[in-house]
């Protein structure tokens, strides 16, 4: 019974630590490229989840529906952000694109404050309640569908990166600063489209959060801290990294949870975190550059 | 004194006595509400000075600064009401404490070669662990909080830091002026250069047979204990303690928007920041109050709004323009900015 009783709170934690490693994923490709850490992550993702909430009481939309839509908007806003307002502090130093980043990140929350209120909110879809039995381990039916879903964003991407020619170009960016500019290639525009489409990962991640859990404006810091600890996890700029620590993570919170109290869960995260930045500071798959 | 002043143009000393002038006789005219805002102000000027010292001058980038204000203010708390000790004695044990935390993490990140953002996230992990940990220490109250005794005190007993806001006022001020001159000082001392050359350039500081691990642990064990002294005040003043709160990463954020906004690595920018972040928010709370609006966020939304417009437009901060236009800029305060 209690293996079982493991097991499942096991899976479940890698489903979740699954869309966990989406949402990093759009962290680290924005750091990789961009070289900018995206201290409103987490902000933008919770705007994704209202929207989610937005959409679904006014059409009844189920989320797995509403998950290239709410992309598509993320995206565009991520990409308007880094055009208007990051684009001009790429190269100033580390703090000064701290501060703007915190600015927009508190602008975010209280907006949100603002428009819906402190409550907690969540929805219920036709599947909410629904499970798997897979040889007498109970799995949810909504978090299989939004790993699944995550996954699938996730490979999408890594084909963007490898196969087309923007995705190509985006990684010369990454790589050599200069040597994209020389060879004639729009790097601000690469950069807005990064950021959009980092964006984009959170948009996909919230949506499929929004399934498995509820939301309030105040969330917003603590997924940046996730998404912070899962990407130097799993290796700043690192794409598989990213998912494998936001795999790692997802699984640390939820055994931590269950064999000591749910409320110390990120106090193990952070262990992780601690241990990796001394022993291994480029990350779990990260380059050795670092 | 001599070495205090020199090089110091009188002009810019001037404008200092007519401030500190100024400060020391508010508690007069003020009345009781805007005692509190300028001890808000102050309290920020200090902490910020401080943080000022491990970012501004060796170029380090701590993020989880509310965890050294949480450890002083917590254990001078705790020896406070558990063992009857005076908060002027238990200030020392939670400045070593701090101060050992600090050398902890400083000692792990330098060791190990983390710097830059690294660096930063590393000192928000330590101060959610502490956060979660406090949380979890019944034996200062958890997550329930931690409080300390009030009762109407009808006189100052400063030897227990229990009294009117007048008394707190003052120690502060104190405290500010402290501070401001011992990193005055420290910029022109030794360490103060070698930091200096550090936060330009640890690769050729390090050429130039500067030890910049020990000059680093410096910066961060100094101010780590200093902003624990910050912590003492905070616990006395506000009498309860929240890990949620003391220790949140919101907190370590509100303490360096000050010396951001003011101006990095100068030594009037964490005043002049706390000055003008503590006056916009209270000054648009009063806005609201007055145009009868009351929605949650509100404020805050402007107040990220301004942050934003002066990060944008003002990229070294408030301070070193403003310095220009008092005509201050030919005195030696500029090797700091």
């Amino acid at each position: 019974m209690t293996t079982e009783v493991v097991l499942k709170i096991a899976i479940s934690g890698v489903l979740t630590g699954l869309v966990y490693g989406l949402m990093a994923l759009g962290l680290s490709v924005i750091f990789g490229v961009v070289r900018v850490v995206n201290f409103a992550h987490g902000e933008m993702m919770t705007i994704a989840m209202y929207l989610v909430i937005v959409f679904f009481s006014a059409l009844g939309l189920d989320p797995l529906l509403m998950l290239v839509p709410i992309s598509a908007v993320l995206f565009a806003l991520g990409y308007l952000m880094q055009r208007a307002i990051i684009n001009p502090f790429i190269n100033r130093p580390e703090h000064s694109q701290f501060m703007l980043l915190v600015a927009v990140a508190l602008i975010m929350v209280n907006a949100l404050l603002l428009i819906f209120g402190p409550d907690s909110q969540g929805i219920t879809t036709t599947y909410s309640f629904d499970s798997f039995d897979v040889g007498g381990i109970i799995i949810d039916a909504g978090k299989v569908y939004a790993a699944i879903a995550a996954l699938i964003v996730a490979v999408a991407l890594f084909a963007f990166f490898r196969l087309t020619l923007t995705g190509k170009a985006i990684r010369a960016c990454a790589d050599n600063y200069n040597g994209a500019l020389v060879v004639g290639l729009d790097v601000k525009r690469l950069y807005s489209l990064t950021f959009g489409i980092g964006a984009a990962c959170v948009g996909a991640a919230g949506t499929m959060l929004m399934i498995v859990t509820d939301v309030t404006p105040a969330i917003g810091p603590a997924y940046t801290l996730l998404a912070f600890v899962i990407v130097i996890t799993g290796g700043l700029g690192s794409m598989p990294g990213a998912i494998v620590g936001g795999v790692l993570i997802g699984l640390t919170e939820a055994l931590g949870g269950f064999f000591f109290t749910p409320s110390a869960k990120t106090m193990f995260s952070f262990a992780i975190l601690v241990l990796v930045l001394l022993f291994r500071p480029q990350g779990i798959m990260g380059r050795k550059t670092a | 004194m001599k070495y205090l002043f020199e090089g110091v143009s009188r002009s810019a000393l001037v404008l200092l006595a007519l401030f500190f002038a100024a400060l020391a006789a508010a508690p007069m005219f003020a009345n009781d509400y805007l005692i509190v805002v300028l001890i808000t102000i102050l309290y920020f000027a200090y902490a910020g000075q401080c943080w000022n010292i491990m970012m501004g001058f060796a170029g380090q980038l701590s993020l989880g600064h509310a965890l050294y204000v949480g450890l002083g203010a917590y254990v001078t708390a705790a020896l406070y009401v558990k063992f009857g000790v005076s908060p002027w004695i238990g200030l020392f044990p939670a400045l070593v404490i701090a101060g050992a935390v600090g050398a902890v993490i400083g000692f792990l990140a330098f060791r190990f070669g983390v710097s830059g953002v690294y660096f930063a996230i590393l000192t928000i992990a330590f101060a959610e662990f502490a956060r979660i940990g406090f949380d979890h220490f019944a034996w200062v109250g958890g997550a329930a909080g931690y409080f300390l005794p009030v009762a109407n005190y009808t006189q100052n007993d400063f030897f227990n830091l229990r009294g009117s806001q007048h008394m707190f006022y003052y120690i502060l001020l104190a405290m500010t002026v402290a501070a401001f001159v011992l990193c005055h000082l420290l910029l022109r001392s030794r360490a103060g250069y070698y930091w200096l050359a550090i936060r330009e350039s640890p690769e050729a500081a390090e050429a130039l047979g500067i030890n910049i691990f020990r000059y680093k642990m410096y910066a961060v064990v100094l101010s780590a204990a200093l902003t624990s002294l910050g912590g003492v005040i905070f616990a006395f003043f506000y009498n309860n303690l929240f890990p949620e709160q003391v220790f949140h990463i919101s907190r370590s954020i509100e303490l360096i928007l000050g010396p951001i906004i003011g101006g990095i690595g100068t030594l009037f920018g964490p005043i002049v920041g706390a000055f003008l972040l503590t006056g916009l928010a209270e000054g648009l709370r009063e806005v609201m109050l007055r145009l009868g609006i009351d929605l949650p966020g509100m404020k805050q939304v402007f107040y990220g709004i301004c942050l934003l417009l002066v990060v944008m437009f003002l990229p070294d901060g408030v301070w070193p323009p403003l310095k220009k236009k008092l005509g201050l800029d030919r005195d030696t305060e500029k090797r700091g900015s």
